[in-house]
């Protein structure tokens, strides 16, 4: 979307590029964030809705790639984007070694900032294939977990750190 | 919802037009602040002018300093080499003002225009000087526990929030600004205002007016700077009081010294007492003690923020001794 008046209407129908899949959002508030979006007019309920400023991560996801929190983005401004959510990581129902290794560590409990977490925690090790105990925390630390501690999650983080590590030496 | 026009220029021209052309204009970048502002209905725009596809991103040297894109991200800003090395209370700045997420997302030259975190000024119901002129200010008589100690008036007790702003300001940055019929430097420090009777009024900027770029000079006393947060919590948590300085040390002798508070009032705070007592002096806790007593010899604390003049006294002291280590 580039140009001086692409939407240029109070309220548009646009499109929006989500996990591979052109989207149309039809007689959208061009003042809706990409979270309100996904989950109330695509139907992709993967990324939550929590604190709605930021705060929690439960809302991430990519946008050309880069992590953010889809509840500070204006949808409107994702139109040439390519959007991957949490529901895109995967091939199928089959599970990304992230998921996996979540469920394998016992790092879900409400299950809540699950969907965040996983989307970061592929950020991080997909930018940094081998991170530090002090890369991770901060890797991670855009997202609030009220369950769990952390211990399990940091745990299923370093689990898949090794499992890659170990398919990747020669 | 109010109705909303949502526009996403190119070039600069364009953008400034479009944001001068209708007075309710707001202008969107990293959004981390305006979204949210948007949709508590703080802010309530006629349109949005989204500067996203301005070609304003990126960091520069120049001239032996930095020359930064307002559209460049935080992440961006602390990952670059120069700015961890040669600026690195800017470094440290950026990194402590946000997740991940929020770095990959906000821009530097939005985080020198966030909007303040009183909790009055974002719920719109509630009398606030600063979002509706004129009602009242609700934090005097209520909750200030976070509230300014310095700076403040009669009608607003609000805090800036930004910590990359503290750093800046330290650190003798300039906001290059461009309008439709002048372009501008603005040194951080001439940016803001304080709100005396006009709390809705925060900057020299006018309506529409862009920041494109913010210049770091080369200075003698960058490279020794360093920036301390304190908050209630390590993640998503603004300042209680934090602190940027930057030293020239020679022959163990301070030949410059900038000094700036952030938490503390309605503007990044340059506090110049400090810097008088530290020129000239030998870097030893005397001269610790006395420049971290002199930043809040001025201080006007309320009932429930007193805690703060001492926290500065405290933040400043181990911020001076961190950035003078070293002789």
């Amino acid at each position: 979307m580039t140009g001086n008046h692409p939407l240029a209407a109070e309220s548009e129908t646009y499109e929006l590029s989500v996990n591979g899949r052109r989207e149309q959002v039809k007689a959208a508030w061009l003042g809706e964030s990409l979270l309100a979006v996904l989950r109330e007019r695509l139907g992709l309920p993967g990324a939550k809705n929590a604190c709605e400023q930021g705060e929690c991560g439960s809302c991430s996801v990519f946008v050309d790639g880069v992590l953010v929190c889809s509840c500070c983005v204006l949808a409107a401004d994702a139109v040439d984007a390519e959007v991957t959510t949490v529901e895109g990581l995967a091939d199928g129902d089959a599970l990304t070694d992230v998921q996996q290794s979540f469920l394998d560590a016992g790092a879900v409990q409400c299950g809540f900032c699950t969907p965040g977490l996983v989307v970061a925690v592929h950020d991080l090790l997909d930018r940094n294939p081998d991170p530090g105990d002090l890369e991770v925390r901060e890797a991670i630390s855009g997202n609030l977990c009220r369950c769990t501690g952390y211990g399990r999650i940091l745990a299923a983080v370093e689990a898949v750190r090794d499992q890659r590590g170990r398919r990747s030496r020669p | 919802m109010a109705p909303l026009e949502y526009l996403r220029p190119s070039d600069e021209g364009a953008a400034i037009a479009l944001a001068e052309a209708d007075g309710r204009a707001c202008l969107l970048a990293g959004g981390t602040d305006v979204v949210g502002l948007l949709k508590d209905g703080v802010l309530a725009p006629s349109r949005l002018v989204d500067i996203n596809a301005l070609p304003i991103a990126g960091v520069e040297i120049r001239d032996g300093g930095l020359s930064i894109g307002a559209l460049t991200r935080l992440s961006d800003v602390a990952d670059h080499p120069a700015v961890r090395g040669r600026f690195p209370a800017l470094a440290h700045a950026v990194l402590a003002a946000a997740s991940p997420q929020l770095r990959n997302m906000a821009t530097v030259g939005g985080s020198l225009l966030q909007r303040t975190r009183c909790g009055y000024f974002r719920d719109p119901v509630t009398p606030c000087n600063k979002r509706a002129p004129g009602t009242g200010c609700s934090a005097i008589d209520g909750e200030h526990r976070l509230h300014a100690i310095l700076g403040g008036s009669d009608r607003c007790i609000a805090v800036h929030p930004s910590d990359p702003a503290v750093a800046l300001l330290a650190l003798d940055a300039v906001v290059r600004t461009r309008g439709s019929r002048k372009e501008r430097a603005i040194p951080v420090d001439d940016l803001y205002l304080l709100p005396g009777s006009t709390p809705e009024r925060e900057t020299l900027l006018e309506h529409g007016e862009l920041i494109v770029a913010v210049e770091l000079p080369a200075t003698s006393f960058a490279a020794r700077s360093c920036y301390l947060k304190v908050r209630e919590r390590a993640s998503f948590e603004f300042a209680l009081v934090s602190a940027a300085v930057a030293l020239d040390v020679r022959g163990g002798v301070i030949r410059t010294a900038r000094v700036a508070l952030g938490g503390v009032a309605p503007r990044p705070w340059r506090a110049r007492a400090a810097e008088a007592v530290l020129r000239g002096s030998r870097m030893t806790e005397a001269t610790i003690a006395a420049a971290a007593s002199a930043a809040v010899r001025d201080a006007r604390p309320r009932e429930q923020n007193a805690f703060k003049v001492e926290l500065v006294r405290r933040v400043l002291t181990r911020v001076l001794a961190t950035a003078g280590a070293g002789g």
